[in-house]
């Protein structure tokens, strides 16, 4: 049943398809981010109560629900590379790691600017605000692991376990505000039934997010490649890729 | 499927339930640690499954809706009074729901409206008439997770205007 993805398993046939896949993934994160953004900041309609800053919304919600989605997609790869023993998967979690700190760190971040004015506050330790830190710590633990050991089997192994422990995480932070009191509100636009926001609000909104989506498969994409060729720089078809880059510069340079 | 990874695959899958399992009791344990306020019914009536109830003189943070008319504010200064009943929804206000007061001195978040969601931090107090109130030293406003534009909120009849100051309240800080 899984035969068809054995090729992928090769390094040689992941880095040629990914660097095929970027092209497309940049030309449409280009498109989708452009009208969403401009869509969200000059043309949505501004909130009855928060004015403009309800705005920092386009970013913030993308960026939160993105830090979760990368850990997840970072968690399988861990388990199929701990289950399977396939290295790709540990390439990939290491490419995914600093993106989705990045990502936490920018959800939390526009969260502390936008509660300054609304809430009264940068900062309060509820569920939800503490359990998003917890995120951003975890993937600091899963990026130091990855680069702590020389040997990056090892390396993988130990991060795999941080990741899969942390995965107990995930859906703290996604029901921490129906569990529990929180300051932070519910969600507005991933919920079953009617989105809490009205329907000029939410278009951009949809645009911004798969914007983002495809911003980070982008990036992801990228730095997978990088990851395969630093693990696999001493294979022939690498320096043959070397050997190849050089040459052209050389030709560039006369 | 190879005996190895099966046996990987079990021992991996074991361990990840296990840790639910630890992570969701534990979570469970400290349930009510984990909540960031008392509503109005639980300093009246103690928690709901443990009964739990806040003593006078405990620092708590107490999270409601601000009663409608109820905000009565000083003239010649910040000082401010107003009730708080349970967040529900729908949102009704009944004069038999528990409130508690809330006394504070200070400048109110933008978002602070009757109505609205707040969660307030101070001592829990009992007045001379016996009902229980809280001193404030911090006022933060909860916001709800709907988005409108100003159209369709005067549409459905929403008041949303900011509380003003006069230069005299303002004064009254320094």
């Amino acid at each position: 049943m899984w035969k068809w993805l054995h090729p992928y398993a090769n390094p040689e046939v992941s880095y040629h398809f990914t660097g095929k896949l970027i092209p497309w993934l940049s030309a449409l994160t280009a498109l989708f981010l452009s009208i969403g953004i401009t869509w969200a900041l000059a043309f949505a309609p501004a909130d009855y109560q928060q004015g403009d800053s309800f705005r920092i919304f386009y970013l913030h919600v993308p960026a939160a629900s993105l830090s979760m989605g990368i850990y997840v997609g970072m968690a399988i790869a861990a388990f199929t590379s701990m289950v399977w023993q396939f290295k790709l998967a540990d390439a990939s979690a290491a490419a995914m790691a600093p993106v989705g700190a990045t990502f936490t760190a920018i959800a939390l971040i526009t969260g502390a600017a936008w509660g300054k004015p609304m809430w009264g506050t940068w900062w309060i330790w509820d569920a939800r605000l503490t359990s998003e830190l917890i995120l951003l710590f975890l993937y600091l633990g899963v990026i130091a692991l990855h680069n702590a050991f020389e040997d990056k089997n090892l390396a993988g192994k130990a991060a795999g376990i941080l990741t899969l422990v942390g995965v107990i995480n995930i859906p703290i932070i996604k029901y921490s505000v129906e569990w529990w009191n929180t300051l932070h509100q519910g969600s507005t636009v991933s919920k079953l039934g009617k989105p809490s926001m009205s329907i000029d609000m939410l278009w951009p909104f949809l645009f911004c997010f798969l914007g983002f989506a495809l911003l980070v498969a982008t990036i992801i994409c990228i730095r997978f490649r990088s990851e395969i060729l630093a693990r696999n720089s001493i294979r022939p078809w690498v320096r043959a890729l070397v050997a190849e880059h050089l040459l052209q510069e050389k030709n560039n340079a006369v | 499927m190879n005996p190895r990874r099966k046996k990987r695959l079990t021992i991996v899958a074991s361990i990840l339930i296990g840790l639910g399992v630890v992570a969701g009791l534990v979570l469970y344990a400290l349930s009510q640690n984990i909540d960031l306020f008392y509503t109005p019914s639980e300093i009246t009536q103690g928690k709901k499954d443990s009964g739990l109830k806040p003593s006078i003189g405990q620092r708590i943070r107490i999270g409601g809706l601000v009663v409608p008319d109820s905000v009565k504010r000083d003239p010649d200064n910040l000082k401010v009074t107003f009730k708080l009943s349970d967040m529900k929804m729908p949102i009704v206000f009944n004069a038999s729901d528990p409130m508690i007061s809330v006394y504070y001195e200070g400048i109110l978040p933008d978002l602070f409206r009757e109505g609205q969601g707040i969660v307030a931090n101070g001592t829990l107090a009992r007045s001379n008439t016996g009902s229980l109130h809280i001193e404030a030293s911090e006022v933060l406003a909860k916001h709800d997770e709907n988005y409108m534009p100003a159209e369709l909120a005067d549409a459905a009849g929403k008041d949303y205007k900011k509380l003003e100051y006069s230069d005299k309240q303002l004064e009254s800080k320094n």
